[in-house]
């Protein structure tokens, strides 16, 4: 094993430039797997989020009286398929909005509550549900605009789905460039030492005895391109985390856990030792008969 | 050890050997001689089952080759020394580099591996050139490196495939004597040549080949310029 893990070295050192094009291709490929799987993840946490808070929003009018909006509760409760009701005045309005913009003096100087609407968040007990809620709040005379989340869902979804489809396409093809490269690249090798491992045939050698070497210089590939690859998005993730935290402020997305991204290097370094060696395994069997 | 019962080897119309049969017994010393052409190295390649016979049946040890897996192949390629015609050593590996070869491939220690390749190299007279490369070697010393892979790996049956094909005939006399050294410790020696000088002065058993037929098979043989198949 450390005969052939020494050897294996040997081959790599000694050939620098294509050890770096395989350790390039597959650090791209587990680059942007590591981007797909992390924007995948979140927007999949991001749709739980939206689908767990069933959530209707009408703004009022600014002549609306309490009264009415008393009225509306008193409707809305009576259909049964409200979970929660929360008035929203303009004050307390106001003091969100300043919650949310407390590092930007300019932004809060600029607003008082009087700009703002009083709102009525209505959660309803299914998501489904949600649509004929709207339609109730729409129909109240001093109800301005409603905003309900099934359509934000929805564009998201699709959004979602359009950019896995994408990524595993995306992916999928990296992934076979990488194998490809590895192949070619030992497939050189082997046709390179084609002498030695004649005479290792003639003088008693196993298969397993050629073909290791090979083999853990293509593990070594993909082991590397993992790393590197997961590295780098790591480090991209560190870097936008905080504008990320700001943009999608309220939503529980961020940071990601150590736990997830060790995950991700995990499987990746799996796929790794796995692209790597069976690109290896194809190139000694074609050129080894 | 080895038994050869009616073999031919065919290369599609080209016949290489016609119906050859012998028995080689542990301890022997063998040469096997004729012309270029006429089978010596196909016995050899067929030996170390590189090559299928075409027809009949090989025996090595016991072992029907056509009919061990290809998996047993290295198995039965240990148990035989092979000194090549073309040398087959390793230009960017050190004498030394090229002799622990066979070691490794049999998964010996390092500490082992120094030990043995410093006894072999002693035997075969190398001592002193284990650090030099194959270019930087005279022919009968090659040669000798040959041997010293041939034997280290303690093969019962080593085939030397014209080893003093390019050497002044005090060398090749060396070169055999070395291979007798090697016969007398009990193994088996199968050496193909065409050099008459040789097989005359050493007086072992001669097989002799002619356009891939056997001419003659004699104890204390010499090699009969005249003798041809018809």
């Amino acid at each position: 094993m450390k005969d052939h893990l020494k050897t294996a070295w040997t081959h790599i050192r000694r050939s620098p430039y294509q050890a770096l094009a395989a350790v390039g291709i597959m650090t791209l490929t587990f680059f942007l797997s590591s981007v797909v799987v992390l924007v995948a993840a979140g927007s999949q946490t991001l749709l739980r989020f939206f689908e767990t808070r069933p959530q209707v929003t009408a703004f009022f009018k600014d002549e609306v009286k309490m009264d009415q909006v008393e009225d509306l509760k008193e409707r809305l409760n009576q259909t049964g398929k409200v979970k929660e009701l929360k008035y929203v005045s303009k004050e307390e309005a106001l003091e969100i909005y300043k919650e949310q913009n407390k590092s930007d003096p300019l932004l809060l100087e600029m607003v008082t509550a009087n700009i703002l609407p009083a709102s009525l968040e209505v959660s309803t007990t299914d998501i489904a549900y949600l649509g004929e809620i709207a339609q109730i709040l729409r129909q109240q005379p001093g109800v301005e605009e409603v905003i309900f989340q099934e359509e934000v869902v929805k564009t998201l979804k699709t959004w979602t789905d359009t950019l896995r489809k994408i990524g595993a396409v995306l992916i999928s093809f990296l992934g076979l460039i990488s194998f490809l490269i590895v192949l070619i690249i030992i497939g050189m090798k082997v046709a390179l030492r084609k002498e030695e491992i004649e005479i290792l045939q003639l003088i008693g050698a196993t298969n397993w005895y050629i073909r290791a070497p090979f083999i853990f210089e293509g593990i070594f590939y993909g082991v590397m391109g993992a790393i590197f690859g997961w590295g780098l998005a790591f480090l991209l993730l560190m870097y936008s985390t905080p504008f990320l935290v700001e943009f999608l402020a309220g939503i529980p997305l961020l940071p990601v856990s150590l736990l997830f991204m060790f995950a991700i290097l995990g499987g990746e370094i799996v796929v790794g030792i796995f692209i790597g060696s069976l690109g290896s395994l194809f190139a000694v069997k074609r050129y080894l008969k | 050890m080895i038994k050869f019962d009616k073999v031919s080897k065919k290369f599609g119309e080209v016949v290489a050997l016609q119906d050859v049969s012998f028995k080689i017994e542990p301890g022997e010393f063998v040469f096997l001689i004729g012309p270029s052409g006429a089978g010596k190295t196909t016995i050899a390649k067929l030996i170390i089952r590189e090559y299928l016979p075409s027809e009949g049946t090989i025996e090595i040890v016991g072992m029907d080759l056509a009919k061990i897996p290809r998996k047993k192949i290295p198995q039965l390629r240990r148990m035989i020394g092979t000194v090549f015609q073309d040398l087959k050593l390793l230009a960017d590996r050190t004498v030394f580099e090229n002799v622990a070869m066979t070691l490794k491939v049999l998964g010996e220690k390092e500490e082992k591996i120094s030990e043995e390749v410093a006894n072999v190299l002693k035997l075969v007279g190398l001592t002193e050139r284990a650090d030099f490369f194959p270019a930087q070697l005279a022919g009968g010393e090659l040669q000798r490196v040959c041997i010293a892979r041939a034997v280290i790996g303690k093969p019962e049956i080593i085939i030397a495939d014209e080893p003093t094909g390019n050497l002044d005939i005090g060398t090749a006399r060396q070169i055999v004597k070395l291979l007798k050294k090697i016969n007398e410790m009990g193994k088996t020696i199968i050496m193909a040549t065409h050099n008459f000088e040789i097989v005359n002065t050493f007086q072992e058993r001669v097989i002799q080949l002619d356009k891939g037929k056997i001419i003659s098979d004699k104890k204390k043989g010499r090699y009969n310029l005249n003798e041809r198949s018809s």
